[in-house]
């Protein structure tokens, strides 16, 4: 094996995520305020299933953010890296990246969409010539529904029975033992957790299990399966939601706190900053500064050796981008925030024991910002993950070689005049986009709840 | 109060500066008129005096912001910034990359943005707080519950898919209007009363939600609670006391967006075919027309900037509790 590992640059930030994650939730465990808050978190069943929801998407996502150059065997039988970069997923998923057909064929269809003139019976003449990589299993008056009900029946089984085990697992590390798991409880939802894992393995089981067998959610323009496209375009959605706010949380945090606490000119300052930066229509700025990015990319060609790294480098500034006209709004609440909180009693009585202004601001003051900054990232996740797909339409979206569920709609968009209309891009990006889109939500609802006492009342 | 109202507006000169200095950063310090040149004549193979003859045309061959050849006054005004930035504050946006003027082209295609725009805020606004009105008048319900569900449902899917799906059924289906194109006077009618609807529809969840809001906090307070004491119906006291309390945060709301109607709508307008600033904008951004995204930029910021000072005031005119220091 020579395989390669590469690390583009969100790959790079996406895993500085995780470990950012990770330190700070070992680190906020010894806080008990903390821990029950996420705990009321997972009493509701909306939020236990929404997580769960959530990170089966964020697992599709890491899955996809390891690249490596594949190794391949040259003729004199050494194995050598390839050129071209591709991911752990698309290792999964390498039946379904190499199924290309020739062009639009509809889900569960056995022939393209569009007409040819193909030979049969060794007479050329016009018909709908048949698929060359699905659907080859069935013979070509056979009904397609009962067969791939029953596929869809075994895949969903085989995804239920390994989420079973996933659910065993679980059960022995809490010891509530697998009957445990599924009790109605009065604290976390480990019933609503187990019900939405078996949903998710039933899905994506049936789904896998019926995609060698079929194109399920169709193939495109090219021929790409759809069902392959969606999924790769899970990380740039996450990608978009997530290193956006890791890219402006640390100038709003520190501006923010900076405004609030030192006032005086500072505070002028930045709340003259943000003003300005926020007089600007989010999506003129954006463009504007697409725009100049386009320009600067391809005036140096050099720097950008794949097209994998181009894109990537594209996806990277439009998340900076983003980050830099998104930070205002955080910054404005947490420098109200901090207005409020300086005014206590009881950092009066820290100045007085004589702190310094950076223990107070680190001890004191962050601390209780911190449920703002967590719901707010939330919030604007699924904004970001919507934005993205109207960015893509307006032409100043991540770059169009890259899969997304902007470039999804947008490419099926231009074959709405077509007649009879090509629907299953436009639906697969619908369901992918809405289902996370919602999770979210509702999720940011649940942490809301859990973390912003003066709503809990309501 | 008349001080209060001059400050409101001297504040916004700093910012309109601001604005103005961020622009002239952003289109000529990050890549400089060569670059831009180059990219527009194609990459590779341009010489050097295609590119001068580019930027002389459109009047790109200036010094940025000091002129060391010219003399007088000149040293200052005969630069790119002060042609084609601070031109900007007396609205002289012109010529477009491509020779149009575009202080007439934002003149022509105000109008039909306002004509969808406008309709849109009334329509959406009376739907909203129906809608809104409606849920807190059964809160606590199972129609509560799902009416939120709901709304935060429709609040997940993306415009676009409003826009297409709204495209399909109603004019691809039923046949009811034209899918897209525009005409002026009252034949625009057919044409805007689909963008109209979804607009409303798209709008709808998150607007229905946030109002829901408003409604609630105004229902949990005293006023209130002496309104049903001394016998109010249910119906009177949402209408007379919360109604009208709760159209505060709703009007100001409001009024912040009113200037930005001329800005009219990127994705609905060129998504329908209407001849407005939302569709010139993207055609520019599409073609890279730089100096029609630049005005743009600026015309935005200026109009955000009044609905500001116009919120300002409108609060102290609603709320007479605000004071004017």
């Amino acid at each position: 094996m020579m395989d390669v590992i590469v690390i583009l640059w969100t790959d790079a930030l996406v895993f500085l995520l995780v470990f950012a994650v990770i330190v700070l939730a070992l680190k906020l465990r010894q806080s008990r305020q903390f821990v029950e808050q996420w705990h009321s978190v997972f009493k509701t069943k909306v939020g236990a299933s929404t997580a769960i929801i959530l990170l089966a998407y964020i697992v599709v996502g890491l899955m996809d953010s390891a690249h490596y150059h594949p190794s391949q065997i040259s003729d004199s039988g050494v194995s050598t890296p390839s050129a071209q970069v591709i991911s752990v997923l698309d290792y999964t998923l390498s039946g379904l990246k190499n199924s290309t057909e020739k062009s639009y064929s509809a889900p569960f269809a056995q022939t393209l969409y569009v007409k040819e003139n193909i030979q049969i019976n060794n007479v050329l003449q016009r018909g709908y010539p048949p698929l060359e990589k699905r659907a080859l299993h069935l013979s070509a008056d056979e009904p397609v529904l009962f067969d791939a009900l029953a596929k869809g029946v075994i895949g969903a089984l085989l995804g239920m029975a390994v989420m079973l085990v996933l659910i065993f697992a679980i059960g022995k590390v809490n010891s509530k033992g697998l009957s445990g798991m599924f009790l109605p409880s009065s604290h976390i939802q480990w019933r609503s957790i187990s019900i939405t894992l078996l949903s998710i393995g039933a899905f994506m089981g049936s789904m896998l299990y019926l995609s060698s067998y079929y194109h399920v959610l169709g193939t495109d323009k090219v021929g790409q399966d759809v069902l392959y496209l969606s999924l790769k375009s899970i990380r740039t959605g996450l990608v978009i939601g997530t290193l956006t706010t890791l890219i402006m949380l640390p100038i709003a945090i520190m501006l923010g706190i900076m405004a609030g606490f030192y006032r005086t000119w500072i505070d002028d300052i930045i709340q003259y900053i943000y003003t300005t930066l926020n007089s600007i229509p989010g999506i003129l700025l954006i463009a504007a500064s697409v725009l100049m990015l386009q320009v600067f990319m391809d005036n140096n060609p050099d720097m950008f050796s794949t097209v994998e790294e181009r894109s990537d480098a594209r996806l990277f500034f439009l998340c900076l981008i983003l980050g830099m006209t998104s930070w205002t709004g955080l910054c404005r609440l947490l420098r109200g925030e901090t207005l409020k909180i300086r005014e206590l009693d009881f950092i009066q009585a820290a100045k007085a024991l004589g702190s310094s202004n950076m223990t107070i601001i680190r001890r004191h003051i962050l601390p209780n910002l911190m449920h703002i900054v967590l719901i707010s990232i939330v919030l604007d996740f699924s904004a970001l993950v919507l934005a993205e797909a109207v960015l893509a339409y307006v032409g100043i979206g991540v770059d169009p070689t890259m899969n997304s569920w902007g470039n999804m709609i947008n490419s099926a968009r231009l074959e709405m005049s077509r007649e009879p209309i090509v629907w299953w891009s436009l639906l697969a990006a619908f369901w992918f986009m809405f289902v996370l889109v919602l999770a979210a939500n509702l999720f940011s609802d649940a942490i809301r709840d859990a973390f912003d006492p003066k709503l809990r009342s309501r | 109060m008349f001080n209060y109202i001059l400050r409101r507006i001297l504040y916004a000169i700093p910012l309109l500066i601001g604005v103005n200095l961020l622009t002239f950063a952003l289109f000529f310090l990050v890549n400089t008129p060569d670059d831009v040149a180059r990219m527009h004549l194609g990459q590779k193979h341009v010489k050097q005096e295609q590119i001068n003859d580019w930027k002389q045309e459109r009047g790109y061959d200036k010094p940025l912001m000091f002129n060391a050849k010219a003399e007088g006054l000149d040293v200052v005004t005969d630069t790119i910034f002060f042609q084609k930035s601070l031109h900007l504050f007396i609205f002289e946006f012109g010529r477009s990359d491509s020779g149009r003027d575009i202080g007439w082209d934002i003149q022509q295609r105000m109008w039909p943005s306002l004509a969808l725009a406008v309709p849109s805020l009334i329509v959406g606004l009376l739907v909203n707080i129906t809608f809104a009105l409606l849920i807190a008048f059964f809160r606590g319900t199972y129609i509560d519950l799902w009416g939120v569900v709901f709304c935060v449902a429709l609040m997940s899917i993306s415009g676009l898919f409003y826009i297409v799906g709204g495209q399909w059924i109603i004019s691809k289906l039923l046949h009811l209007v034209p899918i897209s194109g525009y005409e002026s006077g009252l034949d625009a009618i057919k044409f805007l009363v689909l963008p109209v609807i979804i607009g409303v529809i798209g709008g709808v969840g998150s607007g229905t939600r946030w109002y829901r809001s408003i409604f609630l906090e105004e229902i949990n307070r005293d006023y209130v609670r002496t309104a049903r004491a001394k016998g109010l119906s249910e119906m009177r006291v949402l209408f007379r006391h919360v109604l009208k309390n709760g159209m505060i945060p709703i009007l100001t709301g409001v009024v912040v967006v009113l200037p930005m109607l001329f800005m009219g709508s990127l994705v609905t307008e060129s998504f329908f075919g209407i001849p407005g600033l939302g569709s010139y904008t993207i055609d520019a951004i599409q073609s890279q027309d730089f100096s029609i995204v630049r005005s743009m930029v600026f015309l935005g910021s200026v109009l955000y900037i009044i609905g500001l000072v116009l919120t300002d005031i409108s609060y102290t005119l609603v709320d007479p509790r605000v004071s004017f220091s």
